[in-house]
């Protein structure tokens, strides 16, 4: 069984965002020099599934696979730390500022290169753009089934099973492989690295390809196959005046039933 | 994308009606066509369209696709991509909206590829400008709000909760209803459905409550909420959480407002213990007012509230309870 994994770089989203600055002239969310750049946490528990599917089926080989810049090279890394297989590193020029469409595009079509897969695992969305497009997309190009928000990915006799979280409850799906698995936060946490897989994980592969190695068009990658536009990057507004209720505890909750009272909000 | 542009809302249904979210899109999309002059229209996907057809023209749909079959008795991704893409065929929008519910999310990027398009995901604001649809929507973890447009038609998009007034349903209202055939067979369904399991409907009850009582991981465990509960019953309120009680399993799942959770737009939130993290405001910054309980003076829910109070939750809440108690005369 070939499991590939998706996976995307983001700077730190656990740091303070006073640590971030938009750029509303270059529409682009700038982090400050020396913000560490990391999986993004929903992709990293898509490794971790990948990981516990492997544990059932040792045979199971895991290609950990990233469009990005260079230093998307870390976050393959941090994968193979994790226990993936090999690596494959999507980096071009022509790939910058792409939207979710030729992302996806460009994922896919690397599927594809690898020889395909049984499944392929995403988080449900990056922690930058929020989107959470990506892994669908690649699914529909891919002409996969698809099943979103995963908090359980299990595998048996060639049949994914899937729990998979709705607004008020669980589903259990299947579906025949190959399929793709987008994986939500209720997977729980993912691994950390030990030494040892650190070390090992040094000397797995990882293969780089360029968009003309991918047999992309010029039209199709990055900025060019983009079918969204950025108009506007901006701040949200804050009204930044809040009234502190002071006193002892009862004099707090009677000064504030008072206020809440005159608001008309009780 | 000039002139006229009719705008597709699919429509979600919550016992048996179009949700309050599926009116209120129907309302924007009546705000797009005044500004358009183009039309409105609904995708209805059920197991019975009896009577429900009629609602969405009363609060504003022109023409409702509808398409009857007991595979639509509840929500299948494949199933329901194949019909909303067919109905968009007939129908060719220049706009798609969507509810920003699971199953919108789930939706809309599927059918934005099968037609080719891009799509805005958990839009706050839509647009009309320049000859031009604009989608405001948050991103880096609530942090940044972007405006995104689309090279390509249609665009489709999901819609936040609570964002747009549903306007009052008009029953004179006439408009026409084009019954569908449903285009996939039950066997051409590859994801099968073994089994479904509903949480005790608390979670459902956020997004129509006045007020709304929240709590986060400065409760530090699940007794809070019991706490919390009883708070919301004195008020009359709903219980939510932010993301971090909810993957401890200190509430159930339903009960996360924010990015990857539920939009509420209550007249009151009062958020307890949550330390007002991006991710978490995109849910809850719509309320017309939020209060702030935490131990740190410092948090950023405090940018956010209009009504703080620093302090331990655990002294501060049952002393709340008694003097809205004495308020209402209890």
């Amino acid at each position: 069984m070939r499991i590939v994994v998706c996976v995307k770089q983001v700077p730190d989203p656990e740091a303070a965002f006073s640590m971030f600055r938009i750029d509303e002239q270059a529409k682009k969310v700038i982090p400050a020099p020396g913000l560490q750049l990391v999986m993004s946490p929903f992709d990293e528990q898509a490794v971790e599934a990948a990981l516990r599917i492997r544990e059932r089926h040792p045979e199971a080989k895991i290609a950990v696979i990233s469009m990005g810049p260079e230093t998307s090279r870390n976050a393959i890394k941090h994968g193979l730390a994790m226990g993936a297989d090999e690596g494959v590193l999507l980096s071009d020029a022509a790939f910058e500022d792409a939207d979710s469409y030729s992302t996806a595009c460009t994922l896919a079509r690397a599927i594809v290169k690898l020889g395909g897969c049984d499944l392929v695992l995403t988080g449900r969305q990056a922690a930058d753009w929020d989107a959470g497009v990506v892994g669908a997309g690649v699914g529909e190009l891919l002409g996969l089934p698809v099943i979103t928000f995963a908090k359980d990915v299990q595998v048996e006799n060639g049949i994914v099973r899937v729990e998979r979280v709705l607004d008020d409850g669980a589903e259990i799906v299947e579906a025949s492989l190959p399929a793709l698995v987008t994986v939500s936060n209720e997977l729980g946490a993912a691994r950390t690295p030990n030494l040892r897989e650190t070390m090992r994980a040094a000397r797995k592969p990882i293969t780089v390809w360029k968009a003309a190695d991918l047999g992309l068009g010029a039209n199709e990658a990055g900025a060019a196959g983009a079918r969204c536009v950025i108009e506007r990057l901006f701040a949200p507004v804050k009204n930044n005046r809040c009234e502190f209720v002071a006193g002892s505890v009862r004099e707090q909750a009677a000064g504030l039933v008072e206020r809440l009272r005159e608001a008309k909000l009780i | 994308m000039s002139g006229v542009l009719c705008t597709l809302v699919i429509a979600e249904l919550a016992q048996g009606r179009p949700s309050k979210l599926t009116c209120e899109l129907l309302g924007l999309a009546r705000n797009l066509a005044g500004t358009t002059g183009g039309a409105v229209a609904a995708a209805l996907l059920a197991s019975h369209t009896d009577g429900i057809a009629s609602e969405l023209i009363a609060h504003g749909a022109d023409r409702v696709y509808a398409i009857e079959h007991p595979m639509f008795g509840s929500y299948h991704s494949e199933s329901w991509v194949g019909a909303a893409a067919q109905i968009c065929k007939d129908a060719a929008p220049g706009a798609v909206l969507i509810g920003h519910t699971v199953s919108g999310a789930d939706l809309a990027p599927r059918l934005a590829f099968r037609l080719g398009t891009a799509v805005a995901m958990g839009c706050e604001g839509v647009s009309f400008v320049a000859d031009k649809l604009a989608f405001t929507r948050p991103c880096f973890g609530g942090n940044a709000r972007q405006t995104v447009s689309f090279k390509t038609a249609p665009a489709v998009a999901t819609v936040r909760a609570g964002c747009y007034d549903a306007p009052a349903p008009d029953r004179e209202r006439r408009g026409e209803v084009t019954p569908l055939e449903q285009p996939l067979g039950e066997e051409a369904l590859r994801v099968k459905v073994i089994e479904r399991r509903r949480d005790a409907d608390d979670g459902a009850r956020l997004e129509e409550a006045a007020i709304v009582v929240a709590g986060g991981r400065g409760l530090n465990g699940p007794e809070g909420f019991r706490l919390l509960e009883r708070l919301a019953a004195t008020l009359g309120a709903a219980v939510g959480a932010s993301r971090v009680p909810c993957d401890l399993g200190w509430c159930p799942r339903s009960w996360q407002i924010g990015l990857t959770g539920r939009t509420v737009q209550p007249d009151l939130y009062i958020a307890v213990g949550i330390s007002g993290a991006g991710h978490h405001m995109a849910g809850c910054g719509g309320a017309k007012a939020i209060v702030a309980v935490n131990t740190d003076r410092e948090a950023a829910i405090f940018k956010d509230a209009r009504f703080g109070v620093v302090g331990d939750y655990r002294q501060f809440v049952p002393a709340l309870i008694e003097e809205v108690r004495k308020l209402l005369g209890d």
